[in-house]
């Protein structure tokens, strides 16, 4: 393959390699006929981005047959990042840039022109690699939404960075976002984020049924990234929780869809204001001894001794609840309940094994997620 | 003012007294060549001349004419010694390197000779400080041999773009090669790292260079020069020139806070496995 990109849309180029090195640590450039293919998945199967740019995009490209497909693997998308780094002077230095793929020689070259006739040459050696591929259609979703980059920029910003999954609920005339909060010890401490939407402030908004997804809030960020610099707008096309959410970002020369995983038996519907008193979940006996300690000297201390207290009377609660499919809360007024996480791997259609250590979750051990060590350690104890 | 009136009693005794109404005139220079702990402090009538050495194969000299500073007092032709470069760093930038408009650090630097310790008054807001810092023997700098009667080749680049250059070398690669030639590649760095090679160009007619005169294409490879590069972000200018032995020699053109110019220089041996061709 040999293209060359000029202008603007280098500094495009660049920004989508950095949006990729957001969602997994290798980079898969694959010259097709109808256009070059930059994509990358995580660790986990549960994110996948694709970006396909036209022969339009370039001011030249050409493509040989037979049809390589390389794979950067992340030192070598460390230095291919290396060399579109310092995204804002990009456009104010680089004239030109050319991408060699030479197969037979498992070389790939990017030069780029630049300002004051400097030209900057970087040849890499690449793997051979089999194209990734999703299998998925964003077609047959049945809510689609569409919206300025500008309008899911603001609505993240109120979330935290270290924040994982978000929720998105859409229901008759509005759009809801969510911090996703998972343990029930959690859920009373966390503060809980929730914004509303109209749906006037969508550019299209087509939803089938009441429907609510919870999908990971670091690869949304990613691609807002790159739309707010284009300022094309976003699609979000969804179904049901369990199937993945398609964001797309088009227009003539480009195509970019980021297939995210979604947690399936979301039960993060929309609910009632949470109950006022909270220790109706306490164990009384447990708050009363915890409220006793917190007068010795040593604030650390108190706290971190009342939680453990509240955890501990929970545990016997907590693995009753989860062992059972729809338990209410006889003794709490609260009727939420951490979800088994179940993400299924987007291109071999499996579901990942539930979590039954969770029933074996020890109260001091907050990981619901927890490794297999966690496993191991119990199998280990006699 | 505090340092004057002290200054009049005990001029007598030193051989070396300089004096600048803003140290960091010295101190910015002295940054750039500060990649070893131990300088080698020559001044002469001339001015100051501090070297810095590695492995006896690398050497950065700073100049600061007589002229840059307000006093310039040497007794003899020339004064010598040895001393922790990084120590007299933190001592010149003692006052913290806060550049509000107006405000300097004043500094009188004095010296008894051998033996003695090298004195620095520093003033800032009517706040003197006053630091003696250990000199040891001077060892005497190798002389690189570097005339500019066996330069093969020269170039003078601005340092603008020679900045952005070695900010994106690759750390992988063990060596940088620089290629000069009167033909096509022209002025070209490159390096060699894990992933692969990269290479920057200079064409002789970017208005980048400022003057190209390269007689024989010649290859030098050295380790990655990274300590050069505090220079090169404070220069304006560089200068490249290589000899017939294969010996690099870098100017640096600084410009301090008062406009005036001081030079820094790089002298370089080349790495001695370099003859193949990339």
């Amino acid at each position: 393959m040999d293209c060359v990109v000029t202008g603007g849309n280098v500094k495009v180029l660049a920004k989508a390699i950095h949006s990729l090195s957001r969602i997994g640590d290798e980079l898969y450039l694959e010259p097709e006929d109808d256009g070059l293919a930059l994509r990358s998945v995580n660790s986990s199967r549960s994110a996948y981005a694709c970006f396909l740019f036209s022969p339009l995009f370039f001011s030249r490209y050409v493509v040989c047959i037979p049809l390589v497909s390389c794979v950067l693997t992340p030192v070598l998308l460390q230095c291919v990042q290396a060399v579109f780094r310092s995204l804002s002077s990009l456009d104010k230095t680089v004239e030109k840039c050319h991408i060699e793929l030479v197969g037979e020689k498992s070389r790939l070259t990017f030069t780029l022109h630049c300002k004051h006739g400097l030209m900057k040459t970087h040849n890499l050696s690449f793997q051979d690699s089999e194209s990734l591929q999703a299998v998925f259609d964003k077609d047959s979703c049945s809510n689609v939404l569409r919206a300025q980059p500008r309008l899911l920029v603001d609505t993240v910003l109120h979330f935290p960075p270290a924040l994982e999954e978000v929720s998105l609920s859409v229901s008759g005339e509005r759009v809801l976002f969510r911090n996703y909060v998972e343990e029930e010890p959690e859920r009373a401490k966390a503060m809980l984020t929730e914004l509303s939407l109209s749906s006037d402030e969508f550019e299209h908004f087509a939803v089938g049924a009441e429907s609510s997804i919870t999908f990971c809030l670091k690869e949304l960020r990613g691609l807002l990234v790159f739309a707010e610099s284009t300022g094309l707008p976003v699609s979000v096309h969804f179904d049901l929780p369990g199937s993945p959410v398609v964001l797309s970002v088009t227009d003539s020369v480009l195509e970019v869809n980021f297939v995210l995983a979604t947690l399936s038996d979301d039960l993060n519907l929309p609910r009632s204001p949470p109950p006022a008193d909270d220790f109706l979940n306490d164990d009384i006996d447990s708050y009363l001894i915890a409220m006793d300690t917190s007068e010795l000297p040593g604030p650390s201390n108190a706290p971190a001794q009342r939680s453990n207290h509240r955890l501990e009377a929970q545990s016997p609660v907590a693995n009753h609840r989860l062992e059972s499919e729809e338990a209410e809360e006889e003794e709490t007024g609260d009727t939420e309940r951490p979800p088994n996480k179940k993400f299924r791997s987007l291109f071999f259609g499996s579901v990942c094994p539930t979590d039954s250590q969770l029933t074996n979750q020890t109260a001091t051990s907050q990981e619901v997620l927890a490794s297999d060590s966690e496993d191991d350690a119990q199998a280990a104890s006699p | 003012m505090l340092l004057s009136t002290h200054s009049q009693t005990v001029d007598d005794n030193y051989v070396l007294v300089a004096s600048l109404d803003n140290v960091r005139n010295l101190s910015n220079i002295l940054k750039a060549i500060t990649f070893k702990d131990h300088a080698i402090f020559n001044a002469t009538p001339n001015g100051l001349k501090v070297t810095v050495e590695d492995s006896k194969c690398l050497q950065a000299n700073a100049f600061i004419q007589a002229e840059i500073f307000q006093e310039f007092t040497i007794k003899e032709d020339s004064v010598g010694f040895q001393i922790n470069l990084t120590v007299l760093l933190d001592c010149l930038t003692i006052f913290g390197g806060s550049t509000v408009a107006g405000v300097t650090t004043a500094l009188r630097m004095c010296y008894n000779g051998y033996g003695y310790p090298l004195t620095l008054f520093l003033e800032e807001g009517g706040v003197v400080t006053v630091c003696k810092i250990n000199t040891q023997e001077p060892e005497e700098p190798i002389d690189f041999e570097f005339c500019s009667t066996n330069v093969t080749n020269k170039v003078i680049l601005q340092s603008e773009s020679l900045k952005e250059a070695f900010s994106e070398l690759d750390m992988t690669s063990e060596v940088l090669q620089i290629t000069m030639s009167p033909s096509q590649p022209y002025f070209r760095l490159s390096t060699f790292g894990n992933s692969g090679n990269a290479h920057y160009d200079y064409p002789k007619d970017s208005d980048m260079m400022e003057l190209f005169q390269c007689s024989k294409t010649q290859t030098n490879r050295m380790s990655l020069l990274k300590p050069s590069t505090k220079a090169l972000a404070l220069s304006c200018k560089v200068s490249v020139r290589t000899d017939s032995r294969g010996f690099l020699s870098l100017q640096y053109l600084v410009r301090n806070d008062d406009g005036q110019i001081c030079f820094v220089e790089y002298y370089c041996c080349p790495d001695e496995e370099a003859e193949e061709e990339y």
